[in-house]
């Protein structure tokens, strides 16, 4: 698996295949719009979708884990579906959860789905975070940035279709603008919002190149390649 | 059918169309209506089309009255305005006619006993379109619950003629047991004039759209009364209708009738029909059935066939008058499709038909029957799997099979049962299981049906109607200014207005054509091999044109004919690359699969393939190296494991899952709280599968999944048997030079369609193919362009200026990569 070298804020960073970016100087591994307990929040609305997205969401994260070590853990916000998504999480998959966050520094950024504290998880919970140049951040786009900050954000669960001879492929992606990254949704039930929806214009107002996720490495197209 | 009727036994009536098949089904009840006079419902009429029931209900009024009977004749449908159905449940008419989905609905109702107690007869229509799909399981769990409800019913089928009636009359019995159901069959009709039409000129060697043969057309249609000109898919049917519409000098009245045009439209044009003022139809299956105009004069299939059974059903929309002969034109697009047509008119000639008899139905659809019933009434389970076994559809459903549908239908039937809280369903201390709350049964019937569209966008124009519904990712694909041909008009894509795509008419450019996934009809088997037996005997070639002839004795003299029995593949040198084509002729499905396993079979054996096209007659591929030996290649165990492997990764299983989780009601299309939940309401069936594949291989909906593709995916059951006939017969040719049988599949490179397997490969071919045309200067180093440019201050210059500037004056440091 190839990860991508990006240069945002005079940092470098490393977007991988599987949807999470990874600041190497500092040993963090961001990630973004987990959702955990999504399946169980259909359920007891009536529709019972397997309910597996939150073990399936944290064998992934434990991937990502494994293979970059980091000594950190960002979450762009999102990491629960709602306020009762603890409460429902089946007792194996929290414990395990705990166990994943143990020996990782964590920074809970607040969500829409998740604006409160998480008392209960390890780490700390933050409106924002700030360090160095860069700013981390759930919404993207709104608050104005200096010339020589940049914005890590989530939220908008980006893909974007390539066309292709035999189509539109429609992969999640990374969008980056010049001085913006937005992660893909990392959670295993979590859709996604076309870059080019107007919905996302605020963040993606000076978007410059997609990432799509692939098996082993990413496929990077320019913006404008996404018009056929 | 009168003796049945008095002998109260059920009946499968098999008859050519315009034998007055519909009044047969209804004299008896007519007979009896008129005999004992009585309330309520006595006859119930299914059909596969609103509108056939509609029209049937007008047809039936008329002689009616004509004869003063006093019997009551209403409709009901899903267009059925809610106060005439609360009419229909308090006060039934003698005879309703409907259609399975509203059935379903019917009997969820908690009075559906006290509504169908009585009920005499039960008449389905076009049994054979209905038998084998999902709407036919639907039918037949319904016809299983109406036998219960009522003992002393009978169930009367009225069918075109079937390759299986002994399949049919087990489907429709109200036992499961064929002999159950008499059968009647009709004297069969004129044999139809079936002619081919070929364009002037030299025969096209590649295409399937018939465009050339569009003068020929135009004056088929000017020559006769009224014509209904068939073709294949949608696509083609926009571009006939064009094509044909340019030639129409004398301005005849000509439509175009499909099933992405709105409802309305499509009730116009079938209107303008029947009143005689058309003269002409382009229309694609969406006409296959439907209602007796009986004034179509001549009926044109435009491209191949590809099924004999398809075929006789066109043609048969002409004339429906059983002392006349149908009357047909069969327009072939290209030179394989000449030879089709041959063969389509040869096995019309020898009576024999081809289709495969109905399939056990699925485990969705039960799921969907199974909270239906309990929302009429509480059940047993011993007691209502022992009424679904006496479904002909579910004859044979193991109770395994049964309890985990209801487990699935009670909390998604998980091992990990942590919905425990979240249940549908509940079973009380007597064993008898009950439905939770209005809020379920409110969903169920919002979400009753089998029909799973692909997602649909409407399109609009701009200050007018909306004309039609074209597949999402379509509309993805174009850019505002973008044309397209739809509803026989160029139109102008003007950008998206919410779900709704504006559109304004005219517009420049070549305009594009909606294609839907999905919308090819394979060839069938039956056809395939009578195909090669035409093309491996020349005593049956005088059936074809000279050109065809020539062709195939070129293919004699530079190459060899493919036998009846065996496989010919042929290697040459092109371009820097060899070609292998394989002579299989199993339908274009089963080749799609086949060349995406020899592929990866070439891969193995250091071939190093490039790609492959499939077509309905064979496999092309192309390689750096040369296929030394395709007997390698072409083996039995070719299906093993890396078939399993790759059919679940396949979009096709993925399209499957999709439509077995919306129809088991695991992804709902409508929910109560209307539009704006229905994004977090819905969780994309791709993820779905993917999570339950790696946590739950054995969950029902997965087992479900694979039953079907197994039976819709009789083409890898084709390859099968194709491996099966060529081990030992495989005839190899090295030639210097394309065969002429080749050349049409080699036409269609850069036209086919790959497969999910394959899609991580074209996505890559994509970007590199913009890295080669822009020489780099689009390829990315890991710095982004901008350098001092900020975006946010001070204020951002215009965006196209913006990207242009990324694009043509990025700086790319060497030292970036690491």
């Amino acid at each position: 698996m190839i990860a991508a070298p990006l240069h945002l804020g005079g940092e470098r960073l490393m977007l991988c295949p599987t949807g999470v970016a990874i600041w190497p100087s500092t040993r963090m591994l961001v990630v973004s719009d987990l959702h955990f307990e999504k399946g169980s929040a259909m359920a007891v609305r009536g529709a019972h979708v397997p309910p597996y997205d939150t073990r399936e969401t944290m064998i992934r994260l434990a991937f990502s884990i494994r293979r970059h070590a980091p000594r950190r853990l960002l979450v762009l916000g999102d990491a629960l579906h709602d306020d009762r998504a603890l409460a429902r999480m089946a007792p194996a998959d929290l414990a395990a959860l705990r166990r994943l966050l143990e020996p990782l520094e964590v920074i809970w950024v607040a969500g829409n789905h998740d604006p409160a504290p998480q008392p209960d998880l390890p780490g700390i919970s933050v409106p924002e975070w700030s360090e160095g140049r860069l700013r981390f951040r759930h919404i993207g786009g709104v608050t104005p940035l200096a010339r020589h900050e940049a914005e890590l954000s989530g939220h908008y669960h980006p893909k974007a279709t390539m066309p292709t001879r035999i189509g539109g492929i429609t992969r999640p992606c990374f969008l980056a603008t010049g001085q913006r990254l937005v992660l893909p949704a990392f959670g295993a039930f979590t859709g996604g919002l076309d870059v080019r929806d107007p919905a996302m214009a605020t963040v993606a107002k000076a978007a410059q190149r997609v990432f799509l996720l692939g098996r082993e490495r990413l496929h990077s197209a320019s913006f404008e390649a996404l018009r056929a | 059918m009168l003796e049945a009727a008095r002998q109260g036994r059920s009946a499968l009536l098999i008859a050519p169309t315009g034998g007055g098949k519909t009044l047969a089904g209804f004299l008896p009840s007519l007979i009896q209506l008129y005999e004992n006079p009585r309330k309520g419902l006595h006859t119930l009429y299914v059909s596969p089309l609103k509108a056939l029931a509609v029209d049937i209900a007008r047809n039936l009024e008329a002689p009616i009255a004509e004869m003063g009977l006093d019997i009551t004749v209403e409709t009901r449908t899903g267009d059925t305005p809610a106060n005439r159905r609360a009419r229909q449940r308090q006060n039934p008419p003698n005879i309703l006619l409907t259609t399975p989905e509203s059935l379903t609905l019917l009997l969820s109702l908690p009075d559906a006993g006290s509504l169908f107690g009585e009920l005499a007869c039960v008449v389905v229509d076009e049994a054979h379109a209905l038998a084998g799909t999902k709407r036919g399981d639907q039918l037949s769990l319904c016809l299983s619950r109406l036998a219960a409800l009522a003992p002393r019913g009978r169930h009367v089928g009225l069918s075109a003629t079937v390759n299986h009636p002994e399949a049919l009359r087990a489907w429709l019995s109200p036992t499961a047991r064929a002999e159950d159901v008499s059968l009647v069959r009709a004297a069969p009709g004129e044999p139809p004039v079936i002619g081919v039409q070929l364009p002037e000129g030299r025969l096209p060697w590649g295409g399937h759209m018939g465009l050339a043969s569009a003068p020929d057309i135009m004056a088929r249609i000017a020559g006769a009364g009224v014509t209904i000109v068939f073709v294949n898919t949608r696509a083609q049917a926009e571009l006939v209708f064009a094509a044909v519409w340019k030639l129409n000098e004398a301005a005849l009245p000509i439509a175009l009738h499909h099933g992405s045009l709105t409802v309305e439209q499509r009730r116009k044009v079938e209107a303008a029909m029947a009143a005689g003022r058309l003269r002409g139809v382009v229309a694609t299956s969406s006409l296959d059935l439907g209602i007796d105009w009986g004034a179509v004069d001549q009926v044109i299939q435009v491209g191949a066939p590809k099924g004999v059974s398809r075929l006789l059903q066109r043609v048969g929309r002409a004339n429906h008058r059983m002392d006349e002969a149908s009357a047909a034109w069969l327009v072939p697009a290209n030179r394989f499709e000449v030879i089709e047509c041959a063969a389509a008119i040869e096995s019309i000639e020898a009576g024999e038909l081809d289709g495969e008899p109905p399939r056990q139905g699925g485990l969705d659809v039960l799921a969907q029957h199974i909270l239906a019933m309990a929302c009429h009434a509480p059940f047993h389970p011993d007691d209502l799997y022992a009424e679904v076994r006496r479904a002909g559809a579910y004859s044979e459903l193991p109770r395994r099979d049964f309890d985990d549908t209801l487990r699935f239908v009670e909390d998604g039937g998980y091992a990990l049962s942590s919905y425990e809280r979240y249940r549908k369903l509940f079973r009380d201390s007597e064993g008898l299981i009950h439905v939770r709350g209005n809020q379920v049964a409110l969903q169920l019937r919002l979400n009753l049906g089998t029909i799973v569209e692909t997602p649909l966008l409407k399109v609009k124009l701009r200050g007018g109607p909306v004309l039609g519904e074209v597949e999402e990712w379509f509309i993805s694909t174009l850019a505002q200014g973008d044309t397209f041909l739809f509803a026989g008009q160029v139109l102008r894509f003007e950008g998206m207005a919410g779900m709704v795509a504006q559109v304004s008419r005219g517009g420049a450019g070549e305009p594009r054509v909606p294609a839907y996934a999905g919308a090819k009809m394979p060839l069938s088997t039956h056809l395939g091999k009578r195909v090669r037996d035409i093309l491996a005997d020349p005593t049956h070639w005088a059936l074809l044109p000279e050109g065809v002839q020539e062709w195939l004795d070129l293919q004699r003299d530079k190459s060899e004919l493919p036998r009846a029995d065996g496989l010919l593949v042929e290697t040459f040198p092109r371009g820097g690359r060899w070609f292998m084509v394989a002579y299989t002729f199993e339908g274009r499905l089963a080749h799609q699969t086949l060349g995406m396993l020899a592929t990866r079979r070439m891969e193995r054996l250091g071939w190093g393939p490039l790609g492959y096209v499939a077509t309905d007659y064979v496999i092309a591929t192309w390689s750096a190296f040369e296929p030394a030996d395709p007997e390698a290649l072409f083996t039995e165990d070719l299906l093993g494991e890396e078939l399993e492997e790759w059919i679940a990764e396949s979009s096709m299983l993925r399209r499957t899952f999709r439509n077995i989780a919306t129809i088991a009601g695991l992804i709902q299309k409508n929910h109560p709280d209307a539009e704006k939940s229905r994004k977090q309401m819905s969780v994309n069936s791709d993820l779905i599968y993917d999570v339950l594949r790696r946590h739950e291989p054995d969950h029902v909906l997965l087992r479900a999944t694979r039953a079907e593709a197994a039976w819709g995916l009789t083409d890898v059951a084709r390859i099968g048997q194709l491996l099966a006939r060529a081990k030992g017969h495989i005839r190899h040719r090295r030639l210097d030079h394309v065969s002429p049988l080749a050349v049409p599949a080699l036409i269609e490179i850069g036209h086919e369609w790959v497969s999910g397997g394959a899609e991580e490969a074209v996505l890559a071919e994509a970007i590199a193919l913009v890295d080669e045309a822009t020489e780099g200067a689009d390829s990315f180093s890991g710095e982004l362009g901008l350098g001092a440019l900020a975006e946010d201050n001070p204020a951002p210059p215009p965006r196209h200026r913006e990207r242009r500037k990324s694009r043509f004056h990025r700086k790319v440091p060497k030292e970036a990569v690491p």
